[in-house]
């Protein structure tokens, strides 16, 4: 038997279409990234809440015998800093500060903002100007220079820092949502939505805002490894967490004077901060993607 | 006219203030609307047809927008619904008054399932259980012919064709059953296929709530199809009115005349003039109506206009029969009018 195999060509197009349909499933590739994010930060939530577990030294717990002793050395995993506390130890519980941060500073201050901006986006007229030009106030000044203002005026701490996050980061969520609000609410959904009779405040959550959420959450996804760095540079400047208490951002500041002779100190706990960082942007992606129900 | 009237509309004026100047776009609109009764409202684009209908129901955007005249919904009294303050406007909205759009693809919610918005519009105006609202809003899936509703409640409205997302509008609108349903070019966006099963839908669904409606349509075929009355628009103004009999049988006005003639033949109106297969047009386009013409407003076009017509402060006069009004000095002469003379004033 000598016969050449050919498909029928409309085999080969439905093969070649099942395979796009397997390869683009909204359960497959897509979620994935989402799925890695969140992943990657549960792992670090486990790790930083578990740490009493996974290390049994204190992050404060001076081993004067090993100072800048090298990971893998002298008993401790990722080694030791300059007064010998354990590296690995002070990433994780610095961890639950900076996570903190990350958590506590980015959902107050997207709530606050996402809801100034749909007000202001959907009301329009004085309220809007109004309050734009109190978002325009905010953003005249820089940004890191009116967080130390206000730190100084409140006296360094960690729950300070949170504070002047608040005061300050929602603005930015105010503007994104107000743009998103405008464009929305000349849709013709809204118009269906009011011809029903439906209040305001419902055509407004529940209607403009399902659409318009999508902006602030990836962005609110940045903004958590902003303020993650935001801590870490008070932190540097001595403005946040206050020493001994471990948080990624003093930490590299204590290692910069050893960087040449003791890298660890600095790098582990700044790739501590991409670890996160990259958890956090990946659900940000994945997020996007899924808020879009269209796109799929 | 033998039915109760629902819903009257007086001298209804919405002007809107634009950069380039005032839009006239409704001037002096005045109609009934009677209990269980069907009305059609037809002419070209930019004659008013939807500002009409957004100002009935309280939807022109506040700033920039002035409107006169009188709207009142019977069942609630005699008072104006242009005064009315907003929160009461809304519990209007939807339960008693309810419109549906002209492209279906924009008018849900594109992020929400149909289910969602369903249950949300059967449960705005009445205190309900959620499974006795999901219960409701399969039924109504059922009522406007969309197969599988059970499983069609968690689709997006991405997942639906025109004609199935126009059916889940309707459906979205009667939740509440409301008395008078403002359909606003319902068809227009859709094939005519669908068109005509969306619009035995909307007379079905019509005659077995005896709700009124106003059914909004540039296109005379369906208005002659499905509507006791028809109300002719031309330039924000009312032209002519009557029965639809009447209307067909005597069109008074020459611009009824025009739209009567420009329809296709076979189109399933009686009038034809032509042979078959010439298409005819109204030579000449919509008055601005930023600076309407003084006089009739359809006078630049017409093929009968005189000196008179344009000196003319109009005003709509009896055309014989009961019910039947033209807003035209010469309608003798117009009923008169043969097929549309495209050269006469091209």
């Amino acid at each position: 038997m000598n016969q050449t195999w050919t498909l029928h060509p409309s085999e080969a197009l439905l093969k070649v279409a099942e395979r796009t349909a397997k390869r683009s499933s909204s359960t497959g590739r897509r979620r994935l990234v989402l799925i890695a994010g969140l992943a990657m930060l549960g792992v670090a939530i486990i790790a930083f809440v578990g740490a009493p577990l996974l290390v049994g030294v204190s992050p404060i717990k001076l081993d004067v015998l090993h100072p800048l002793a090298p990971p893998l050395t002298g008993g401790h995993l990722l080694g030791t800093d300059q007064f010998g506390r354990d590296i690995l130890s002070r990433i994780l519980y610095g961890g639950r500060i900076d996570l903190a941060i990350a958590f506590g500073a980015t959902s107050v201050t997207l709530v606050f903002g996402t809801i100034v901006g749909l007000v202001a986006g959907y009301f329009g007229g004085w309220v809007d100007n109004l309050l734009m030009r109190i978002v325009d106030l905010f953003f005249a000044f820089p940004f890191l220079v009116l967080i130390i203002a206000i730190i100084a005026m409140l006296g360094p701490s960690i729950f300070n820092m949170f504070v002047a996050i608040w005061i300050t980061s929602w603005v930015s969520y105010a503007r994104i949502m107000r743009a998103q609000t405008v464009v929305a609410k000349k849709q013709q959904y809204v118009l269906a939505a009011r011809a029903l009779g439906y209040s305001r405040l419902r055509v407004m959550f529940r209607h403009i805002l399902p659409n318009t959420a999508s902006a602030v959450i990836i962005f609110s996804m940045v903004d958590a490894i902003g303020n993650i760095i935001l801590a870490a540079s008070l932190g540097f400047l001595g403005l946040g967490a206050q020493p001994p208490s471990p948080e990624w951002g003093t930490m590299i500041s204590d290692g910069q004077n050893y960087i040449l002779s003791s890298w660890w100190i600095a790098t582990l706990p700044g790739l501590a901060i991409v670890f996160v960082g990259v958890a956090f942007s990946l659900i940000g992606d994945g997020l996007a993607d899924i808020l879009r129900p269209g796109d799929r | 006219m033998t039915a109760d009237p629902l819903l009257s509309v007086r001298d209804l004026r919405t002007y809107l203030a634009t950069r380039h100047g005032v839009v006239r776009a409704v001037d002096g609109v005045s109609f009934t609307v009677g209990e269980a009764e069907v009305v059609g409202v037809v002419g070209e684009s930019g004659c008013g047809k939807t500002v009409t209908c957004r100002t009935i129901m309280g939807l022109m955007p506040s700033r920039g927008t002035y409107s006169s005249g009188e709207v009142v919904y019977h069942p609630r009294g005699s008072g104006n619904l242009l005064t009315l303050p907003q929160n009461q406007m809304q519990q209007l909205r939807g339960a008693h008054l309810a419109m549906i759009f002209q492209d279906p693809m924009t008018a849900l919610n594109p992020v929400r399932t149909i289910g969602d918005q369903l249950v949300e519009a059967v449960t705005a105006h009445t205190a309900m259980r959620r499974e006795q609202a999901r219960e409701r809003a399969i039924g109504l899936l059922v009522r406007v012919g969309i197969p599988a509703p059970e499983q069609r409640m968690r689709d997006y409205p991405f997942q639906f064709s025109g004609g199935m997302l126009q059916r889940a509008l309707i459906a979205i609108a009667l939740a509440s059953e409301p008395r008078l349903l403002l359909a606003d070019e319902p068809t227009t966006s859709l094939d005519v296929i669908i068109q005509d099963q969306i619009l035995s839908l909307l007379l079905e669904l019509q005659r077995d709530t005896g709700m009124s409606m106003i059914l909004v349509s540039h296109d005379l075929a369906v208005i002659t199809e499905v509507c006791d009355r028809i109300i002719v628009m031309y330039g924000g103004q009312v032209v002519e009115e009557g029965e639809t009999e009447t209307i067909i049988a005597r069109p008074s006005h020459p611009y009824t005349r025009a739209l009567l003639d420009a329809l296709p033949a076979g189109a399933g109106a009686p009038s034809q003039g032509g042979e078959r297969g010439q298409l005819r047009s109204i030579p000449g386009s919509p008055p601005s109506l930023i600076d309407a013409p003084p006089g009739c407003r359809f006078a630049p076009r017409c093929p009968l206009v005189t000196d008179d017509c344009r000196a003319w402060a109009t005003e709509l006069l009896d055309a014989g029969q009961a019910g039947h009004r033209v807003r035209c000095l010469r309608q003798d002469e117009a009923r008169g009018l043969g097929a549309w003379q495209a050269s006469d004033s091209a």
